[in-house]
């Protein structure tokens, strides 16, 4: 089966591109574009570990490693499709156009973490795992149904499609030939548990046979061949030709979050090999450099403009007002019932020093 | 503690007394198995289950795939045929994917085949807010299980009755939900003594004699709980602690003594107070002890929204001085 399902690559480890199909494809401005994103999302993501590290911000969920799945998908959305990340995908939602300080709120422990930037179809992060595959079938549905030529893509990882909501999303989306596309980062692992013992299939990919829909098998490092599969998909969804799954074979660094420590359970000499072998950054900087298109003072402006934009982001997330307590009240209904109604009146009251037992009996 | 033929003692937090009553049982019946997500090498993601795969090899503790329905109805199977499961939700907050296996299939197949098929499985699953614990981790969704019949809920508060508890739900003939309380993992410890013991369930325990409240509580709560009792005794306030311990079936025989020896009841807990478990022990103490009450029945809950983010989990949580505030009240009343 998995020769039935080989990985797609545009650009290899050495920054060469694979196919003559794709040198015409494969442009200085798109590698600039894609190398600033990935600058850009993985600055990001070393600062949210060490701002955890400092107590400046609860568990974080890293992706260093995963930067070219995340930008390259992300990149190939148009502005009003919808997209379902989960918990370690707020590298494709800012490249998507999600705000940095909502995103550092979340991790923050705050619901304006969950709040896109208006205009933005960005759900909250996915926590309960797959939950978010039949959320972004409905919402193509509905723009389907609507008429439109939106899509939604939605993220989750290998570990996902052990759950009952991957094979319901993909089963649902293909009876109503919904316009989404099912973006897997198989990282393999799920927390400390390897593919191996996941699933007996060697490739998530092949899963798409059940269900009738294409499933195609990425070098998820490679942002080229991430970008194009992933335009192809969408383009096909607009069309009316329903979902595609993606698998976009990849690996994380680090800790599952910052509370795992993955020593326990793998050698973290490989994510060092990795590091030096298959990152995605280095891929397009080694592709720059073949093809003389690699500007040091540029690739600095890059590291240090990602650096500035970050900081502010913190910055705005730490001078960002304390959490208003009424709003544990005043969201959960359109109208709050009087249970919410006299439980914010007594906590109120209670922080004013007026205790709670001096009020009439209700 | 009910029965023990164990006398040394081995200093131990709630986490580590888990471990431990696991591996006691793990040692003691070759039919037991561990299982869930990450609990093989990695211990667990709180390492509940720290070196026991090490101990007792892959079959008898085991990765699963990433399926809580998957794992919870295949242990039921093995309930079913002989063995004895104990399996690990991650965090009580994704249970839900197994809550129909857990309702419909565990709580109910004794009565369903009047007998024939049992399911003598435990689901331990960790609960509550205040770790700082990203969204959704923090549920403290007991009365969803309660309201079951077939199911025994069960939630310690102190590493002795982690692991006698956890031992009487594994040698349990029904399905035992035991819940654990994040906050109270590591946050003390105590001396718990090695080898089999059981804290029967379905007992409730007196932490603390007094005759003018009676403080009704369990869990994480349990501290905070004391705290506010230990205030108010300086205050001279005599209160009388107890620590539900099992959730379902409710030790009702404690609760009507206690509140009719003290006539005033105040109960605590950390869900949403509308269909919580507070309401059970409150119908309790009406059904027993109307008539020796003096204030009425004061409840000091979570509030009717979901379970905030943790930048202000705090504010959501009762903390020792909402308690206070309830025990003034119904001495004051
Ligand atoms: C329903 C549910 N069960 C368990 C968890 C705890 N959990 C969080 S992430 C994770 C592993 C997910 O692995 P994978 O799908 O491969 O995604 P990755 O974390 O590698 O991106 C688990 C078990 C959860 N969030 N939701
Ligand atoms: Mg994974």
């Amino acid at each position: 089966m998995e020769n039935q399902f080989p990985i797609t690559k545009w650009v290899d480890e050495n920054g060469n591109v694979t196919g003559e199909d794709y040198k015409e494809m494969v442009t200085e401005e798109l590698a600039r574009t894609f190398y600033q994103h990935m600058i850009r999302i993985r600055t990001f993501d070393k600062k949210g570990i060490s701002l955890q590290r400092q107590g400046r911000i609860g568990t974080y969920a890293p992706y260093e490693g995963q930067e070219a799945s995340q930008v390259g998908s992300a990149l190939a959305l148009e502005t009003e499709d919808w997209m379902f990340p989960s918990y370690r995908d707020h590298g494709a939602a800012m490249t998507f156009g999600h705000s940095l300080k909502n995103i550092l709120l979340f991790w923050n422990g705050r619901n304006e973490g969950c709040i896109p930037p208006e205009g933005k179809n960005i759900f909250p992060p996915g926590i309960p795992i797959a939950t978010q595959l039949p959320h972004a079938v409905g919402a193509a549905f509905a723009e389907k149904w609507k008429g439109t030529k939106n899509a939604a893509i939605v993220y989750f990882g290998d570990g996902a499609t052990s759950e009952g909501d991957f094979h319901e999303g993909l089963n649902m989306s293909s009876v109503f030939e919904a316009p989404v596309v099912f973006f897997n980062q198989n990282n393999r692992y799920a927390i400390s548990v390897p593919m191996e013992k996941q699933m007996k299939t060697k490739t998530i990919a092949q899963k798409a046979l059940a269900y009738d829909i294409p499933g195609i098998r990425i070098d998820g490092n490679d942002v080229f061949a991430v970008y194009f599969e992933t335009l192809k998909a969408m383009d096909r969804a607009r069309a009316g030709e329903g979902p595609t799954l993606i698998e976009a074979v990849t690996w994380r660094y680090g800790a599952h979050t910052t509370a795992d420590d993955p020593t326990k359970y793998r050698d973290q000499m490989e994510s060092e090999r990795k590091r030096e072998e298959t990152d995605p950054v280095l891929r397009v900087e080694r592709l720059l450099k073949n093809n003389g298109w690699f500007d040091e003072a540029w690739a600095e402006r890059m590291q240090k403009q990602a650096a500035e934009e970050v900081d502010a982001a913190v910055a705005e997330m730490e001078s960002f007002p304390p959490a208003d307590p009424a709003d544990i009240f005043d969201h959960v209904f359109a109208e709050p019932n009087w249970q919410l109604q006299q439980q914010k009146q007594e906590y109120f009251q209670a922080k004013k020093g007026v205790p709670v037992w001096n009020q009439q009996q209700q | 503690m009910e029965s023990t033929t164990a006398v040394k003692k081995k200093t131990m937090t709630l986490v580590q007394a888990i471990t431990d009553g696991m591996r006691t049982m793990l040692a003691e019946d070759e039919n037991v198995l561990v299982l869930g997500e990450d609990v093989g090498k990695n211990g667990g993601v709180f390492r509940a289950t720290d070196h026991l795969q090490e101990e007792f090899g892959e079959d008898r503790v085991m990765d699963t795939p990433l399926s809580e329905a998957g794992f919870i109805g295949a242990a039921i199977g093995m309930a079913v045929n002989g063995l004895r499961p104990v399996a690990e939700i991650q965090f009580l907050g994704f249970i839900y994917p197994a809550y129909e296996q857990i309702m419909t299939h565990a709580s109910r197949l004794r009565s369903r085949t009047m007998g024939h098929f049992t399911v003598p499985m435990v689901i331990r699953a960790p609960y509550g807010a205040g770790v700082r614990a990203p969204e959704i981790h923090s549920d403290s969704t007991e009365a969803i299980f309660t309201h079951m019949p077939g199911l025994k809920v069960v939630c310690p508060s102190s590493p002795v009755d982690a692991k006698g508890l956890l031992i009487a739900a594994i040698e349990d003939p029904d399905p035992v939900l035991y819940l654990e309380p994040m906050r109270c993992y590591r946050s003390s410890r105590e001396e718990v003594p090695e080898g089999k013991y059981t804290v029967e369930i379905g007992k409730a325990n007196k932490l603390q004699e007094g005759n003018d409240v009676s403080v009704i509580t369990w869990g994480a709560m349990v501290p905070v709980a004391s705290q506010a009792v230990k205030e108010m005794e300086a205050k001279g306030v005599s209160c009388e602690l107890i620590d539900l311990r099992t959730l379902y079936p409710i030790d009702r025989d404690t609760i009507a003594a206690s509140v009719q020896k003290t006539g005033r009841t105040v109960i605590v807990h950390e869900a949403h107070g509308t269909g919580g478990v507070g309401n059970d022990v409150l119908a309790i103490v009406n059904d027993t002890s109307f008539l020796y009450q003096k204030a009425p029945v004061e409840r000091v809950t979570g509030f009717d929204s979901p379970v905030p983010f943790f930048g202000f989990e705090d504010e959501y949580l009762p903390t020792p001085a909402r308690v206070k505030h309830a025990i003034e009240k119904v001495i004051k009343f």
